[in-house]
């Protein structure tokens, strides 16, 4: 008998390209922690050892790990779900985590198993090295970049190339703070001027000649302040994306606040000395690096085109096809058409970025069965995008994704917000902003918006407290969490902010009011509610907001202070006796009081 | 002493297993449900589920079904199951108590044997009642009030083998955590030797500590840990058989990580 006619034929996996794994490094660190718990090694040289290799400490206690994984320009391939899958089983709570920046993180890893996650990454060729600390962090690519149909060319090679070239090298291994390139497709689908530096594929013509460039944005960044980056130049050339990128490097690792921790990403110097100066400055540091480099240093592009390969389908055994209920709910708000014609790309949204194992598994084996190239790519909100799939296969596609519950609809709308981790994990988390971004996606699904045209392009993200990594300063209804309190009675509450955003027209959300977590839902159904009541017949929840925050809105709305003065009433507290569930926070059944450990961002 | 310490054999592999069952030398158990027994498992095989023996696992009781699956001191036994080897250990662990020195675990899951399209069937075996004699070990075993006060020495490490969120909700003071997912790997039911004693040697779990094992209720997962060590050449291990379930009903002292929600990590 034979066993092969009892298990369905999975196409090969597509290999990685890249190895970004170095398997001497996970002995290393085993050495390293056994000599630090025997006193060998001090606690501060631990902690940055600890975090250029990828492992951040976790709320209150020093036993346990979180391992940021890279996936440098998003790029994930099966055989590497696979083992994620398996390592979250063995070493983690049996769900991973995607971030915001395009990492898979594993928590609660206690730290003496850090190493033997190291070990099963290097078997498939991820690292987490320098996903923390201060060194390049992963170099991000919008998830469209290659498919999108406003762009010029695809950024993805560039973006593996930046990744590979400041991988490891000393001149990035002990900057004055983290330091992140994102690349996008276009203006629309980056988040450009939000970073280090940004960065926008461009076509320039030349006597009749095309050539490559970018459009550079330098010194942006959300975070305790925010600030919105400048763009270098007209246009820069290829050959010189990594001479700037060095240059900038360079001046900040030389100027960069190494005292101030609480202020020393590049965007507060380039505050500091003015646009003018540091854009001056740029263009000198960028003509010696050119003049200067002993060899001819240049990014190694790797421009060979990916192979599109249909996979095999097996047809289905039933004959016709049945389309499961909700597939054009899902095809509206989880999928976009490809330049490539026959193609779409498909996001899964994920309960604020949160994925099982047996998730993951599953995962691995649909992107063998339906992506064209064979692997996946993770987005900038919690998500992942499995692109090239072929238009035919989409109803099949779902059903599967229905079996292993991420069929879940409104990927790209509103219904999707981000949270991050909050006091889950999180050491500097005044709140769970983790679970009330899943309650609102829950609730907001249940409500069907995500099958509101109007609300298609806004946003929601929460972050757990001033910090930004939840991005909260870009959404359209941004949150970040602190504590509020009546008497002696403190609850979870949360500052609001409206009209943020990361486009071609890029602005911080402005403070509005502080709302208690438990009346967030209805605060932002209130504001639907507003929005519908005055709004025009094309206006998006997004567009009206913009009016209004601009000014420019002619209804009774006319400022952010109307819209003040209708949600007041709906945030005040109620007494603990009126309403003792107000003064608990999400997942939580003890009274709430804030309390934070020591933060590793500065580290 | 048995002689799974004493050859280090802890686990059978499957070509081994099928030239024993060839040759007649070995009693194959499957600890499976008996559904499933009837409808296939390795050929000559004998049905022991697991419910059957914790529904009365005394000594007195355990020696007849022992002597009713035609089991003496000198036959080699192995146990095998489909629920990654913890059921199996359960069972094997059982035997050793009694005092029976051959048995070993089947390396691999029946599921896998099965995909490899090994030998099995349907067939009922016909099995000669032996004589087996009772030489308890009461040092593979660890009871609530051995753990207690053992716990308070400075040379034995307990071990808590359930998944990490239910660790970091709730345990007995002073143990680690390490998930019953971690003892394997891939096809096998454990790890290799080499594998297994760097991920403990790493945790320090080393040298001579006395090393006991617990995990939810009844010794399954902790039993495959308490295998997983011995195959590392950590040979003073026990097993907490009663586990979490004893405890807590005991109304003992547990310990939990505070001022986090994890759970809400969980996309469960």
């Amino acid at each position: 008998m034979t066993i092969s006619d009892l298990k369905q034929t999975v196409p090969d996996s597509v290999k990685p390209k890249i190895n970004w794994s170095r398997i001497e490094e996970a002995d290393d660190f085993a050495k390293t922690v056994k000599l630090f718990r025997q006193g060998k090694y001090d606690e501060d040289s631990f902690r940055r050892y600890r975090l250029q290799h990828g492992a951040y400490g976790t709320r209150m206690t020093s036993d346990y790990a979180m391992v940021r994984i890279k996936l440098p320009a998003g790029e994930i391939y099966p055989d590497q779900i696979e083992k994620i899958s398996q390592l979250s089983e063995q070493y983690s709570i049996g769900s991973a985590h995607f971030s915001t920046r395009e990492n898979i993180q594993l928590h609660w890893v206690i730290l003496e198993d850090v190493s033997e996650i190291f070990r099963g990454l290097s078997e498939v060729g991820l690292t987490s090295r320098e996903a923390c600390g201060n060194s390049v962090r992963n170099v991000m690519c919008s998830p469209l970049s290659g498919v999108c149909p406003a762009e010029e060319f695809d950024s993805t090679p560039y973006a593996l190339a930046t990744a590979r070239f400041f991988l490891r090298n000393p001149m990035a291994q002990n900057l004055p703070r983290k330091f992140k390139f994102n690349f996008t497709c276009c203006e629309k689908h980056g988040m450009v001027r939000m970073v280090d530096v940004g960065l926008i594929p461009q076509i320039r013509e030349i006597d009749g000649l095309s050539q490559r460039g970018f459009k550079i944005f330098l010194g942006g960044g959300l975070g305790n302040r925010s600030f919105v980056g400048h763009q270098l130049e007209d246009f820069t050339p290829e050959e010189d994306l990594l001479y700037t990128s060095i240059a900038v490097m360079r001046i900040f690792d030389r100027l960069g606040d190494r005292k101030n921790l609480a202020r020393n990403r590049m965007r507060y110097l380039v505050n500091d000395m003015g646009w003018d100066k540091f854009q001056n400055l740029v263009f000198k540091e960028r003509a010696v690096v050119r003049a200067t480099q002993s060899v001819i240093t240049q990014l190694e592009v790797d421009k060979t085109p990916n192979v599109i390969k249909r996979p095999i389908q097996i047809s289905n055994e039933n004959g016709g096809e049945t389309i499961p209920d909700g597939y054009a709910r899902w095809l509206k708000t989880n999928t976009v058409k490809q330049t490539q014609e026959d193609y779409r790309s498909v996001f899964l949204t994920l309960e604020a970025g949160d994925i099982t194992a047996s998730q993951l598994h599953g995962l691995s084996d649909i992107i063998r069965n339906f992506s064209s190239e064979g692997m996946a790519r993770s987005g900038f909100e919690q998500n992942l995008a499995l692109r090239y799939v072929h238009e035919d296969d989409l109803p099949r596609l779902y059903s599967k994704l229905i079996e292993i519950g991420l069929a879940k609809s409104g990927a790209l709308t509103m219904t999707a917000p981000i949270g991050c981790s909050g006091t889950t994990s999180c050491n500097l988390a005044l709140t769970n902003s983790h679970r009330l971004a899943k309650e609102i996606q829950r609730k907001f699904l249940e409500l069907k918006l995500d099958e509101d045209d109007d609300l298609s392009d806004a946003s929601i993200k929460i972050s757990g407290c001033p910090n930004s990594c939840a991005q909260h300063g870009i959404a359209t209804l941004g949150f970040f969490g602190g504590g509020g309190r009546v008497g002696k009675d403190m609850y979870a509450n949360y500052q609001m902010s409206i009209g943020g955003r990361s486009d071609g027209d890029t602005m911080l959300g402005q403070t509005l009011l502080r709302i208690p977590a438990k009346r967030i839902i209805p605060v932002i159904l209130k504001v639907i509610e507003i929005f519908k009541a005055n709004k025009k017949s094309d206006d998006t929840l997004k567009s009206w907001i913009h009016r209004v925050v601009n000014g420019n809105e002619d209804s009774e709305i006319k400022s952010l202070a109307d819209i003040k003065k209708i949600l007041e009433p709906l945030v005040i507290p109620p007494t603990i006796e009126e309403d003792p569930d107000f003064y608990l926070d999400y997942g939580s059944d003890t009274s709430y009081h804030t309390k934070t450990g020591k933060g590793e961002c500065a580290a | 002493m048995c002689c799974l310490t004493d050859s280090g054999k802890i686990t059978t592999d499957v070509d081994t297993l099928r030239s024993e069952i060839r040759d007649k030398s070995v009693r194959v158990i499957d600890v499976r449900r008996e559904v499933d027994y009837k409808q296939d498992h390795i050929s000559t095989a004998v049905n022991l589920p697991l419910a059957n023996l914790l529904s009365d696992d005394s000594p007195e009781r355990v020696l007849k079904l022992v002597n009713s699956m035609g089991i003496d001191d000198e036959t080699p036994v192995v146990v095998y199951d489909d629920t990654f080897g913890a059921l199996a250990s359960r069972v094997a662990w059982t035997l050793e108590y009694l005092g029976h020195s051959d048995v070993t675990l089947l390396e691999t899951t029946y599921s896998h044997w099965k995909s490899l399209g090994l030998e099995n069937d349907s067939a009922l075996p016909e099995v000669q009642t032996r004589e087996h004699s009772m030489k308890l070990h009461p040092e593979i075993l660890a009871t609530s009030d051995y753990l207690e006060s053992a716990k308070t020495r400075d040379d034995v490490i307990l071990i808590d083998n359930r998944e990490r969120l239910n660790f970091l909700e709730q345990h007995i003071p002073g143990a680690i955590s390490l998930p019953y997912r971690t003892l394997a790997s891939n096809d096998k039911i454990l790890r290799s030797k080499e594998d297994m004693k760097r991920l403990l040697d790493n945790r320090g779990i080393t040298g001579d500590s006395e090393i006991i094992t617990y995990c939810g209720s009844v010794g399954t997962l902790s039993g495959l840990a308490y295998y997983a060590l011995k195959s590392a050449g950590l040979p003073n291990a026990k097993l907490y058989v009663r586990s979490f379930k004893e405890w807590k009903n005991l109304e003992k002292p547990t310990e939990k990580q505070e001022d986090a929600n994890y759970w809400d990590l969980s996309a469960e």
